[in-house]
């Protein structure tokens, strides 16, 4: 159930996004970056936590959760450090896949050629 | 004819996008990725002791996978067809990273890989990070955590 629930969030999440995409011709970088927003915004009114709970990585794969989850990072870090928070809570969640972006793509990039 | 006649013309002439396929082809391969995901998200709760630090390790896999995807060609041919649903959840970003790192590596380590890698992804993190700045720093004043 929970597979399916995540199946049809994270589906629904991404046929919109393409809607938008095609029916008003903007770039796919607005879309993503508009996304990204929404999803701090969702996260600061305190939606996107309970619908996380729900939806699970229904919602937190898409970009949306990236955005709110460099929100519920730096509201974490808050609570712990003060304002310090505000700045070292943007990595607290997202850092970790970051820098594996970094490290991993290096990698590869090395050992294969472009493919086009 | 004038440019913009020409551009007019063109314009009426283009192919409708077909948007029911299109959104279809979305919403089923974004759905199998963030199923997936789930699957990850199961498996990383079982071993870490917070939701944050479940989700993170998550998010990393997600990556990983995206990764080799793109460095195996897979992900570009997915791509191709499902539009949105292979840009919006995270493996995407990961493939925009890791195209571009090995798009530029030819212009050299330094200036080429290592400045340009983040060259589509950039803007997801940049404005991520001035979205949340603006919102939890709002929260923070309403919750009173400042």
């Amino acid at each position: 159930m929970q597979y399916l629930i995540a199946f049809l969030v994270g589906g629904a999440i991404c046929a919109t996004a393409q809607l938008i995409f095609d029916t008003a011709k903007c770039s796919s970088a607005h879309v993503l970056v508009g996304l990204v927003c929404l999803g701090a915004v969702l996260n600061g009114l305190g939606l996107y936590e309970p619908f996380q709970e729900f939806a699970g990585a229904g919602a937190l794969i898409p970009v949306v959760g990236f955005g709110s989850s460099i929100t519920t990072g730096m509201i974490a870090e808050v609570k712990r450090l003060g304002w310090e928070g505000l700045f070292t809570g943007a990595f607290e969640i997202t850092g970790l896949g970051l820098a594996a972006s970094v490290v991993f793509s290096a990698i590869f990039a090395l050992i294969s050629k472009p493919h086009r | 004819m004038q440019p913009k006649e020409y551009q007019q013309l063109v314009q009426e002439n283009l192919p409708p996008r077909p948007i029911a396929k299109n959104m279809l082809w979305a919403f089923f391969v974004g759905g199998l990725i963030c199923a997936l995901g789930q699957v990850v998200l199961n498996i990383a709760k079982s071993f870490e002791r917070t939701k944050n630090e479940a989700a993170a390790v998550t998010l990393a896999a997600m990556i990983l996978l995206g990764t080799i995807l793109t460095a195996l060609g897979v992900y570009d041919e997915i791509a191709e067809k499902a539009g949105a649903g292979a840009t919006v959840p995270i493996t995407g970003f990961a493939n925009t990273v890791t195209s571009a790192a090995m798009d530029f590596r030819r212009e050299g380590f330094l200036l080429g890989m290592g400045a340009k890698m983040f060259v589509i992804a950039g803007p997801v993190i940049v404005y991520g990070i001035l979205s949340g700045f603006v919102v939890a720093l709002i929260k923070s004043l309403v919750l009173g955590l400042l």
